[in-house]
């Protein structure tokens, strides 16, 4: 069988992503999902502009994994309106997004770097030269000297960090981020998200993060869509003034903070009525 | 000391035998003539002595049980990695599969031998014919065992199928496959002796059969120490292979 056809992979930089128009990088309308008679999403609208970061917080089983993969194309909707980069064909929106699911699913064979270029891989580009474009991304986000470690002899966080760079180096305008850190325990999941604040603000991209962890949702995201439970629909909207700030801990005690936590809490509460 | 312990445990049964056989112990309690069992010291003696016997027909067996469980390997991917693609050829094919398992092969290899002749033919058909079997179903179980997310993932990295196939379910399945490979190595050394009874004129179990209708038992015990030789070093040979190559084991370790 041959290979997939040969395609440059996207630069790394942040201009290139920015969507036809500049108007909305993802954009879903009158969203509708069932799964034979349990419906699971009802009447969904979500927006994300290019390079925004909006957050997606929800009871448990709300739907939050199907709706990422409803945008990214990997399960068809019902019914209502998806759009990723202009494209409305499932198969096209595949192709403009990158999925991050909660477990780091490494390849245990690969060293961290040839996971990480996974993707490049696959657009046909040989190891040297997958492993040279990875290369300064182990170098830029604290992973210098970990290129040939098995995954196996990582820590939780520094895997996570790997499945990341995989799906940064996939070159896709929107990322989909699943729970990323939902496996770590409280200190790193701390540490991770200061980190990719930082890797974000480097590499910008359109991103999707569903997480149950309210805090995180804030502290990462331009904007936070509270769900219902099932079936979904957004409940509230909540806009942060000012992401990714440093130093986390501040960020996050700041009695500002505090407030929209806590408005945060009260939309999910209802939402679970 | 600990490292010693099993070869203590060999020995020591090895012992007890050596003087239950000696002292007649066996032969009475089962009342029969006492040269009808024979000591480990006996085999050892046949194995020195019929070294040149042993070691022509050794050579023979070897050879189909590598040739033989050479076919399986083969075979049992090439059932597997089309029954694992193609939902519609596994439904039809795994039961008849799973029947070819039931085929009574002892009853079948004269069959076998008429079809192929005297040679080395209906020995590779028996030990493929019993090998493909453990193969087949591990590395089927290995491609399905990859995660769905990890499909999903692959997909949104522009993975072709082949791709999936090459970066990620082949390897998943190298380990499962192995274990499916040690299995049927063991059984293989078997098959070599079913294929020999049903007709040859070499090879252990042609040897067997000889040494069997003239009583000869501790030739016969000596016969059953080379296969188990066989089987052993060829099992540690597989074992130490998957070490290099499949390393992290089913499921990821």
């Amino acid at each position: 069988m041959p290979e997939a056809p040969v395609a440059e992979p996207q630069p790394l930089s942040a201009s290139d992503h920015a969507a036809p128009g500049g108007g909305t990088a993802v954009a879903v309308r009158a969203l509708r999902h069932t799964y034979g008679e349990l419906s699971v999403i009802e009447s969904l609208d979500l927006a994300a502009a290019p390079h925004e970061v909006v957050g997606i917080i929800g009871p448990s089983g709300c739907g939050k994994t199907t709706l990422l993969e409803l945008i990214a194309g990997l399960q068809r909707a019902t019914a209502g309106e998806i759009v990723v980069a202009g494209e409305h064909a499932p198969r096209s929106r595949l192709a403009s997004c990158a999925y991050m699911p909660q477990r780091d699913l490494l390849l245990p064979w690969l060293p961290a770097i040839d996971n990480a270029a996974l993707a490049l891989r696959n657009r046909g580009r040989r190891r040297a030269a997958a492993r040279r474009a990875a290369a300064p991304l182990f170098e830029r986000f604290g992973l210098a000297g970990f290129e040939l470690a098995r995954p196996g002899e990582l820590s939780g966080g520094m895997r996570q960090r790997v499945a990341f760079l995989r799906t940064l180096l996939a070159g896709k305008p929107v990322l989909l981020l699943d729970e990323p850190f939902g496996g770590l325990d409280a200190i790193t999941r701390a540490e991770m998200q200061e980190w990719l604040a930082g890797a974000l603000d480097a590499e910008p991209r359109t991103v999707v993060l569903v997480t149950h962890d309210v805090e995180e949702a804030l502290y990462l995201c331009d904007r936070v869509a509270v769900l219902s439970a099932r079936p979904a629909r957004v409940v509230a909207e909540l806009t942060s003034p000012d992401p990714r700030a440093t130093p986390r801990t501040e960020a996050v005690t700041a009695a500002e903070f505090s407030a929209r936590r806590e408005r945060a809490m009260r939309a999910l509460i209802e939402g679970m009525r | 000391m600990s490292r010693l312990a099993p070869l203590a445990i060999v020995v020591a049964l090895l012992g007890a035998w050596e003087l239950a056989a000696r002292w007649d112990l066996i032969a009475d309690a089962l009342s029969i003539e006492p040269f009808l069992i024979p000591a480990p010291s006996d085999i050892a003696t046949a194995l020195w002595e019929d070294r040149e016997l042993l070691a022509d027909d050794a050579w023979v067996t070897l050879q189909e049980v590598v040739l033989g469980f050479g076919v399986a390997v083969i075979a049992g991917v090439l059932f597997a990695v089309p029954l694992h693609l193609s939902t519609a050829l596994r439904q039809a094919f795994y039961p008849i599969l799973v029947a070819s398992q039931t085929i009574p092969i002892i009853v079948v290899a004269p069959i076998l031998v008429v079809w192929f002749g005297f040679g080395i033919g209906p020995k590779l058909a028996i030990i493929a014919l019993i090998c493909f079997f453990p193969i087949t179903v591990n590395t089927l179980d290995g491609l399905r065992s990859v995660e769905p997310d990890l499909v999903k993932m692959m997909r949104t990295l522009d993975a072709s199928r082949w791709q999936l196939f090459r970066r990620v379910e082949a390897p998943t399945a190298l380990p499962y496959f192995f274990s499916g490979a040690k299995i049927a190595v063991a059984v293989a050394v078997i098959g070599a002796v079913f294929g020999e009874w049903s007709g040859s004129d070499s090879g252990l179990g042609h040897l067997m059969l000889q040494a069997s209708a003239q009583l000869l038992t501790a030739r016969l015990f000596a016969a059953v120490v080379i296969l188990s030789a066989f089987a052993i070093g060829l099992f540690w040979l597989l074992g130490a292979l998957e070490r290099r190559v499949a390393w992290w084991g089913p499921r990821g370790g």
